[in-house]
C-alpha cells in the first residue's frame, strides 16, 4: 500500500506536470530546430513569436465567448487555434518579407540573421505589450480536472490523491497529433522531404530542383503552426503573460539544443529531457521516502536536491554540460 | 580634422539633445540620462571589445553586470559582525572545500589519461563534494539568515570606499569570463550566444537565491556614495553661497526677503541633486575617457591588427602562427571585466544593488542594439550607439505620448482605442529600439559610425 501510495505522489507531482510541461518544450523546441535547419539562424524572437500567437488566440476565444460560442467542457481557446494559426501565418510571411528575406536572398552569415531576429524580437513584444498589455491573463474555461484528488482517494482507497487537469491531457494529446503528424509529413510527403534535402545541402537541393520559395513558406507555416498551438497550450496550463513567454525561449533553447539542433526529433526529446530533470532535481522528496522507509528512519530535511528557485538553472547546467561533451547534441543535429 | 567631421558632428548633436532636455524639462532628467549614457557606454565599449575586434558574441552581458554590481555591494558594505561569527566558519569551510574541489578535480585531469573510469572519478568528486558542501555549509547559511533578517540577514561587505569596487567588479567579471571561456570559446557563433545568455541567467539565479551573499531580492540599499548626500549639502555655507552667485538673477527679481529665502531654499534643494549628478557625471566620464585612450591605442597597435586579422580570417591567423584560442579568450576577459566595471559604476548610482531588476532584455539585448547601432569595432560609434539608444529609450515615453495624441487628435478624450494607446505608451520604447534595429541593419550594417582602419 505504501509502495502504491509513493507511485501515486510521484506520478501526481513529478510526472504528469513534466509530460505536459515537456511537451510545451518540446513544440516550441521543434520550432526552433526547424527555423535553424532550413531558414540557417538562432531565432531569438522564438518566445514572444508563440506569445503572439497566444495573443490572437485570446482575443479569438474572448470573441467567441461574447457571442455564447463554447465546446462544452472543452475550453473554447481550442476552437480558437485555426484562426490564430492563420493570423500567425500571415504575420510571419510579412515578417519573412520585409525583415528576413533580404539578408537570405544576400546569404548573410548566421549571426547577422540572429541580430535580426532580436530586432523582430523587439518589435513582437512592442505589438503583443501594446495589443494585450503585459498583464497576467487567464482564458481557460470549461471542465478543469478530468480527475479530482479527492475522487481518486475515494476510488482507490489510497491516502495520495491523483489530480489531473484537463489541460494536462489536452495538452498531452495534441502533442502526440501534432508530432506524429510533422514527422509524417517531413518523413513521407514529397514536400516533406523536399525541405529535408534543402535543409541538409541547400545547393544540391536546388539542383534537383526544389524551388526555395516555396520550402521557406511552408517552413513558416510549420513554423506558425507549432507557435501558436504551443503558445496556447502553455497559456492554457499555465497563464498568458508576455514576460514569462519570453523568458521559455530559454529553456526551448535548451532542449533544442540538447536534442541536437536541426534534428526536431532531437528536439521532441529534448523537451521532455529538460522538463523532467528541471522537476525531479527541484522536487521535494521527503513525502516519497515517508512512504518507503520505515518509521524510524524517516528523514528530517525535505530532501530536495536543489531549490525550486534554481529551476531554471537546471536546465542550463544540462545544457552547458552537453556542449562540452557533445556540442551536436544527444542526437547528431544539423540534419532534418 | 574632415575625417573626423561626422564624429564631430554626431557627438555634438547627442550633447544638443541632453542639452535640449535640460532645459525644456528639467536639468535634473538631463544629468540623470547623461549619466546612464556614460554607463551605457562603458558597457557597449565591453561588447564592442568582443563584438567588433575580435567577433565574439556575449549575450550574457546581463551576468557580468550584475557581477559587478556584487562587488559593489561586497566592497561597500560594512561587514556583518554577528552574522560573521553566527555563520563565519562554516561558509570559509565551504569555500575551502570548493577549492580543494576544484585542485582535486585539476589534478586528476592532469595525472590520468583520457579514460572513462578518469569521467567518473571526476563526476563522484564533484557530486560528494557538493554534498559535503551543503551539509557544511546549511546550518551556517541558516544562522546567517536568522541574523537580523528585516536588516542584514547576510555577510556584509569589507565596508571600504565604492570606488574600489569598480576595479573588484572588474575582476569578478572577468573571473566568470575566464571559466565561460574556457568552456564555451570553442563553440560556433550562435551556440557561444545560447550558452553565454543562458549562463548569465544561472548567475543571476543565484545571486537572486543565495541570501547569505547578497540578500537576494531583499535588496541592498543605502549603500555608501562616492559624492556627497544632498542633506549634507544643502547645510553647508559654500553651497548655498554658490546657489545664490548662480542664481542672483533670479533672486534679485523677488523683493520680498522671507518669499526670496524660501525661493533660495527651492533653489538649493533642486542644485544639491544637479551637483551630485554632476560629481557622478565627474567620475563617470573619467572612467569612459581612461578606457576609450586605452581601447583606442589597442586597437591601433600590432595586438589590434592581429585581433582584426583574426576576426576576419581565424584560419589564416593561425596558419600565421598566432594562438587563436588564447586570444578569444584574452579579449573574451578583457571585455567582460569592462562590462563588470559598468555594472559597478551601476549599482554606485544607484545606491542600491536590486538583483530582480537584472533582466536579458535591458542589460543584454538592449546593449547590442547600442552596438549594432552606434557602429561595432569602433569605439566611437560604440559610445554614440550607447548615448542614442539610452536617450530613446528614456524619452521614448514621452514622444509616443506625443505620436499617440498627434494621431488620435480627432477622437475623444474617452475613446476606449485612445485610452488604451495612453496606456500602453510604455511599450512603445520596445517598438522603437526593434524598428530601429531593423532599419539600421537594414541599411546601414556598419552602425551609424562604422568602423574604419586607418593604416598609420
Amino acid at each position: 500500500m505504501d509502495f502504491l501510495n509513493a507511485l501515486i505522489l510521484l506520478l501526481n507531482y513529478i510526472f504528469v506536470p513534466a509530460l505536459a510541461y515537456g511537451s510545451q518544450l518540446a513544440i516550441g523546441a521543434i520550432f526552433v530546430t526547424l527555423i535553424y535547419g532550413i531558414l540557417r539562424f538562432a531565432n531569438f524572437a522564438t518566445g514572444d513569436m508563440m506569445s503572439f500567437g497566444t495573443m490572437v488566440a485570446i482575443l479569438f476565444t474572448w470573441y467567441f465567448q461574447s457571442i455564447g460560442l463554447s465546446l462544452g467542457f472543452l475550453p473554447t481557446a481550442l476552437l480558437a487555434i485555426p484562426f490564430a494559426i492563420l493570423f500567425m501565418g500571415l504575420y510571419m510571411l510579412v515578417i519573412d518579407k520585409f525583415v528576413f528575406k533580404y539578408y537570405r536572398l544576400n546569404k548573410s552569415p548566421p549571426v547577422q540573421l540572429a541580430m535580426v531576429s532580436i530586432g523582430v524580437m523587439f518589435v513582437t513584444q512592442a505589438v503583443v505589450r501594446i495589443i494585450i498589455g503585459p498583464s497576467d491573463r487567464r482564458f481557460f474555461d470549461g471542465e478543469k480536472f478530468l480527475i479530482r484528488a479527492n475522487d481518486f482517494k475515494e476510488m482507490t482507497g489510497l491516502n495520495e490523491g491523483l489530480a489531473i487537469k484537463s489541460t494536462q491531457v489536452i495538452t498531452i494529446i495534441v502533442t502526440i497529433i501534432l508530432v506524429s503528424t510533422l514527422f509524417w509529413f517531413l518523413n513521407k510527403t514529397k514536400t516533406g522531404k523536399s525541405m529535408r534535402a534543402y535543409s541538409d545541402n541547400e545547393d544540391l537541393a536546388l539542383l534537383s530542383g526544389i524551388d526555395p520559395k516555396k520550402i521557406v513558406m511552408i517552413t513558416w507555416m510549420i513554423a506558425a503552426i507549432l507557435a501558436t498551438i504551443g503558445g496556447v497550450l502553455y497559456g492554457l496550463d499555465k497563464s498568458f503573460k508576455p514576460f514569462t513567454y519570453f523568458n521559455n525561449m530559454l529553456p526551448i533553447f535548451a532542449a533544442a539544443i540538447v536534442g541536437g539542433i536541426g534534428n526536431p526529433f532531437g528536439a521532441f526529446l529534448g523537451g521532455y529531457v529538460i522538463a523532467f530533470s528541471e522537476i525531479l532535481l527541484t522536487y521535494a522528496y521527503k513525502k516519497f521516502f515517508m512512504y518507503l522507509l520505515p518509521e524510524n528512519m524517516e528523514p528530517n530535511g525535505l530532501i530536495q536536491l536543489l531549490s525550486t528557485d534554481y529551476k531554471f538553472a537546471v536546465s542550463f547546467s544540462i545544457l552547458v554540460i552537453v556542449l562540452l561533451y557533445r556540442p551536436s547534441g544527444i542526437f547528431k543535429g544539423k540534419i532534418l | 580634422m574632415r575625417k573626423n567631421l561626422n564624429v564631430i558632428a554626431a557627438y555634438s548633436i547627442m550633447m544638443g539633445l541632453i542639452v535640449l532636455v535640460g532645459i525644456f524639462q528639467s536639468w535634473n532628467i538631463a544629468l540623470s540620462i547623461f549619466n546612464l549614457c556614460l554607463i551605457s557606454a562603458v558597457m557597449t565599449m565591453g561588447a564592442n571589445i568582443q563584438w567588433g575586434y575580435a567577433g565574439l558574441i556575449n549575450f550574457g552581458i546581463m551576468g557580468f553586470t550584475a557581477l559587478g554590481g556584487l562587488a559593489a555591494v561586497l566592497i561597500s558594505v560594512n561587514p556583518v559582525q554577528e552574522a560573521w561569527s553566527a555563520g563565519g566558519t562554516n561558509i570559509l569551510l565551504s569555500l575551502f572545500l570548493i577549492i580543494g574541489i576544484v585542485l582535486a578535480v585539476r589534478f586528476v585531469l592532469k595525472k590520468y589519461q583520457k579514460s572513462k573510469i578518469r569521467n567518473y572519478v571526476i563526476g563522484a568528486i564533484i557530486i560528494s563534494g557538493i554534498i559535503i558542501i551543503r551539509f557544511v555549509s546549511e546550518p551556517g547559511i541558516e544562522a546567517i539568515e536568522e541574523v537580523n533578517p528585516a536588516r542584514t540577514g547576510f555577510l556584509g561587505g569589507l565596508g571600504l570606499p565604492i570606488i574600489f569596487s569598480w576595479i573588484v567588479g572588474a575582476f569578478f567579471a572577468g573571473g566568470l569570463a575566464f571559466v565561460i571561456g574556457k568552456v564555451a570559446l570553442g563553440l560556433r557563433a550562435d551556440y557561444l550566444a545560447i550558452a553565454t545568455l543562458l549562463i548569465s541567467e544561472i548567475v543571476i539565479a543565484i545571486i537572486k537565491h543565495e541570501d547569505w551573499l547578497t540578500r537576494g531580492v531583499k535588496n541592498v540599499i543605502g549603500l555608501k556614495r562616492p559624492a556627497p548626500y544632498e542633506v549634507n549639502l544643502q547645510e553647508t555655507e559654500w553651497f548655498i553661497n554658490l546657489v545664490e552667485k548662480f542664481n542672483s538673477g533670479k533672486l534679485a527679481l523677488i523683493s520680498d526677503l522671507s518669499e526670496r529665502q524660501a525661493a533660495l531654499n527651492q533653489f538649493v534643494i533642486e542644485g544639491s541633486s544637479v551637483f551630485v549628478k554632476l560629481c557622478y557625471s565627474g567620475l563617470f566620464l573619467v572612467v569612459v575617457i581612461i578606457l576609450l585612450i586605452l581601447t583606442q591605442k589597442a586597437l591601433y597597435s600590432p595586438w589590434g591588427r592581429m585581433m582584426r586579422a583574426i576576426r576576419d580570417n581565424e584560419e589564416a591567423a593561425n596558419a600565421m602562427g598566432k594562438n587563436v584560442v588564447k586570444q578569444h579568450l584574452l579579449i573574451f576577459v578583457l571585455g567582460s571585466a569592462i562590462v563588470g566595471i559598468a555594472g559597478a559604476m551601476l549599482v554606485t548610482q544607484d545606491g542600491l544593488f536590486t538583483p530582480g531588476s537584472y533582466r536579458p532584455l535591458r542589460y543584454t539585448f538592449l546593449i547590442w542594439v547600442m552596438v549594432i547601432v552606434g557602429g561595432s569595432g569602433n569605439n566611437f560609434g560604440a559610445i554614440l550607439g550607447g548615448f542614442v539608444v539610452w536617450f530613446l529609450w528614456i524619452e521614448a515615453a514621452p514622444i509616443g505620448l506625443y505620436l499617440v495624441n498627434l494621431t488620435t487628435a480627432g477622437l475623444e478624450d474617452t475613446h476606449f482605442l485612445k485610452v488604451h494607446l495612453i496606456e500602453s505608451v510604455p511599450y512603445f520604447r520596445f517598438l522603437m529600439m526593434g524598428i530601429g534595429l531593423l532599419l539600421i541593419m537594414r541599411y546601414r550594417p556598419k552602425g551609424i559610425l562604422p568602423e574604419k582602419i586607418e593604416i598609420k
